[in-house]
């Protein structure tokens, strides 16, 4: 991460100047950054910014800012290739080693946890992303390949405060229980409707041999498109109803009920 | 993951030049087997040259059939309305195998040399003759229910895992090569091979040349074809037993059959036993039994595989009456 070098407010000068006086030159000088963050969240664990309110708020504010990935010591880099991509729409610019997969890069280098790292071996889909329109393992995919690319993950499916209509679809059906699985679950769920819609076939699908149309999905169908991700909470039934819903627009009834 | 070289290459030449340098440089496709091969470090190469970006993606109608792009991905292969409507046990063969994402990620190229699933050929602390020559044959006296029933030596009872290949064996297809001192097309029952006393080769291809396409030639029975897969479970497994098959049929009788089976043997194996039984016979529930028996009489199970051979009979017969109903 780059550091924020823009002029300190007077809150946040205030706040440097109280709680950690031993930096203030550091901050002033070279601008805020992240050992700054890490030392500021831990204050705030602690809950000793009451009084500072306005100036930590600000302080949080820069962090947001600061997109510029960390360079890594060369020394931690063998065979580093630059890749210039996109990552939810912001374009990204990164050294990577040569073995560092996709997966690795979003999580560790770019900070975007949501893709989770089930088995690292293509075997149970936690780390679905969408790559130039198609569901892909970020596992199997070497971020040295992503020259040029777009990625959507988890994190760039809702615009704003509104949610992707999947998403929202399964919230409303419990479409999980530890929610390990579902980035990758809705991820691939979302990708799956443009699937159906250009009349991609499954092994589910019948008179294959006929001309790709646009499908409204089965439960049978659905399973089969979706095996690639593995659920070990088992929340299937809810997913199936999620994405029938997500796909038709209709209220499809819930597996599950409140009762008193 | 053992360190690399990676560079990223714009034309087959330029891949070829870079390959022909180094012993121990490899090809990377969709990366599906060769990455987790090499976390596994089962592969150790020390340079990736990244194909990915090659122009050999196309999928276009020939004088002789159809040719297919080696790095053209398998759901783009599956789903080209030219495969489906002519080719319908090809895309059946490709849907059949691992999951959407996989699909979107694997080359045809590189799904023909994907290498066998054998825990033991996985786990580096076993002797495995396939990854380590000379080091023997975990399998042949371990847990060997996934392996072989066909072909197979004391050397290595591995099978081979594609779906895409067990279609491609049954529609004679054909695997366009280049080097840099030529092109050749080997024909697909020459491209894999048995394990014999050198396992660890699974094809004849060379190091040095690249797979620039796969040609499909014409066929007569796309209306009469079928891919049956078993496996442990309904979706996102390798096959037990597999079975594609294609009839030739003027009315009830049956010109020819083209059957092939995977989850059997260290390559596709073509079922010509059954293919010869069928020739010139009834297309009746009677001679697809007699078939499947004729070509499973030949199996040689392993301690924990014998369910394979009623297994494979039932496969052969239930693809013969699919085909024989018509229009999967
Ligand atoms: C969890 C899981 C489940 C799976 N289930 C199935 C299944 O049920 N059925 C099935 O059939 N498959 C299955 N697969 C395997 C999958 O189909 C293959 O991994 C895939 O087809 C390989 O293609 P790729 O382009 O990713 O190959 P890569 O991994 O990129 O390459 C494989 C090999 O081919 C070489 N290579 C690639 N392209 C070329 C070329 N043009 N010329 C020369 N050499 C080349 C590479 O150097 C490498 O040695 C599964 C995979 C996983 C991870
Ligand atoms: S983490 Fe990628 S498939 Fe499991
Ligand atoms: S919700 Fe727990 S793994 Fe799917």
């Amino acid at each position: 991460m780059k550091n924020n070098k823009t002029k300190l407010t007077p809150e946040e000068h205030r706040l440097f100047g109280d709680l950690m006086p031993e930096e203030l030159e550091d901050v002033l000088h070279s601008g805020f950054n992240r050992r700054h963050f890490v030392k500021l969240m831990g204050m705030a664990t602690a809950g000793l910014l009451a009084s500072y309110a306005l100036g930590a708020e600000q302080l949080f504010a820069r962090a947001v800012e600061m997109e510029d990935i960390p360079d890594l010591i060369p020394e931690a880099i063998e065979n580093g290739v630059t890749v210039n991509f996109k990552v939810n729409s912001t374009a990204r610019n990164v050294l990577v080693d040569s073995r560092m997969t996709l997966l690795d890069t979003l999580r560790e280098r770019i900070g975007l946890t949501g893709s989770k790292k089930g088995c690292d071996h293509g075997q149970c889909g936690a780390c679905t992303v969408i790559v130039d329109g198609q569901r892909v393992l970020s596992c199997l995919t070497l971020a040295a390949t992503c020259q040029g690319k777009s990625v959507i993950t988890i994190e760039g499916l809702a615009k704003d405060n509104e949610l992707n209509p999947m998403q929202a679809a399964f919230l409303k059906h419990d479409g999980f229980q530890c929610g390990f699985c579902t980035p990758g679950q809705i991820c691939s769920a979302v990708a799956l409707m443009k699937e159906a819609k250009e009349g991609q076939a499954s092994f589910a699908t019948k008179n294959i041999s006929t001309d790709p149309k646009s499908i409204i999905l089965s439960d049978e169908e659905i399973a089969e498109r979706m095996s690639g991700n593995i659920c070990r909470c088992g929340a299937y039934p809810n997913i199936v109803a999620a994405i029938k819903e997500a796909q038709t627009g209709e209220n499809v009834p819930q597996n599950w009920l409140f009762t008193d | 993951m053992k360190s690399f070289k990676f560079s990223a290459v714009n034309n087959p030449a330029e891949a070829i030049t870079l390959i022909n340098k180094n012993t121990d440089a490899a090809f990377l496709g969709g990366g599906t087997n060769l990455l987790d091969l090499m976390k596994e470090h089962v592969a150790l190469p020390n340079e990736i040259i990244d194909i990915g970006n090659l122009s050999l993606k196309e999928i276009k109608a020939t004088a002789s059939g159809i040719s297919l792009g080696a790095l053209a991905k398998n759901t783009a292969t599956a789903n080209h309305p030219l495969i489906r409507k002519n080719f319908p046990m090809l895309s059946k063969a490709i849907l059949a195998g691992a999951s959407a994402q996989i699909r979107n990620m694997a080359t045809n190229g590189g799904n023909l040399l994907q290498r066998t699933r054998c825990s033991y050929f996985y786990d580096i602390a076993t002797p495995c003759n396939k990854r380590n020559p000379g080091s023997g044959c975990a399998a042949l006296e371990g847990f060997n229910r996934m392996h072989a029933i066909f072909g197979w030596t004391r050397e290595c009872v591995a099978v081979y895992p594609s779906d895409m290949s067990i279609a491609l064996s049954a529609l004679n297809a054909n695997v366009k090569v280049l080097s840099s001192e030529r092109e050749r097309i080997i024909p697909f029952q020459d491209f894999h091979i048995l394990p014999g006393a050198h396992p660890e080769k699974d094809n004849s291809l060379q190091h040095g040349e690249l797979i620039t396409a796969i040609e499909l030639p014409k066929n007569d029975f796309a209306e009469h074809s079928a891919y049956i897969k078993i496996r442990d479970r309904n979706s996102y497994a390798f096959a037990l037993v597999s079975v594609a098959a294609g009839l030739t049929l003027n009315g009830n009788t049956i010109q020819a059959a083209s059957i092939a089976m995977g989850g059997v043997a260290h390559k596709p194996w073509r079922a010509l036993n059954a293919e010869a039984y069928l020739k010139d016979k009834a297309a009746t529930a009677a001679n697809f039994a007699k078939a499947a028996e004729a070509e499973m009489a030949l199996a040689q199970p392993l301690a924990h595989n014998k369910f394979k051979i009623e297994m494979g009979k039932k496969a052969l017969i239930n693809a013969l009456e699919t085909a024989f109903k018509g229009n999967i």
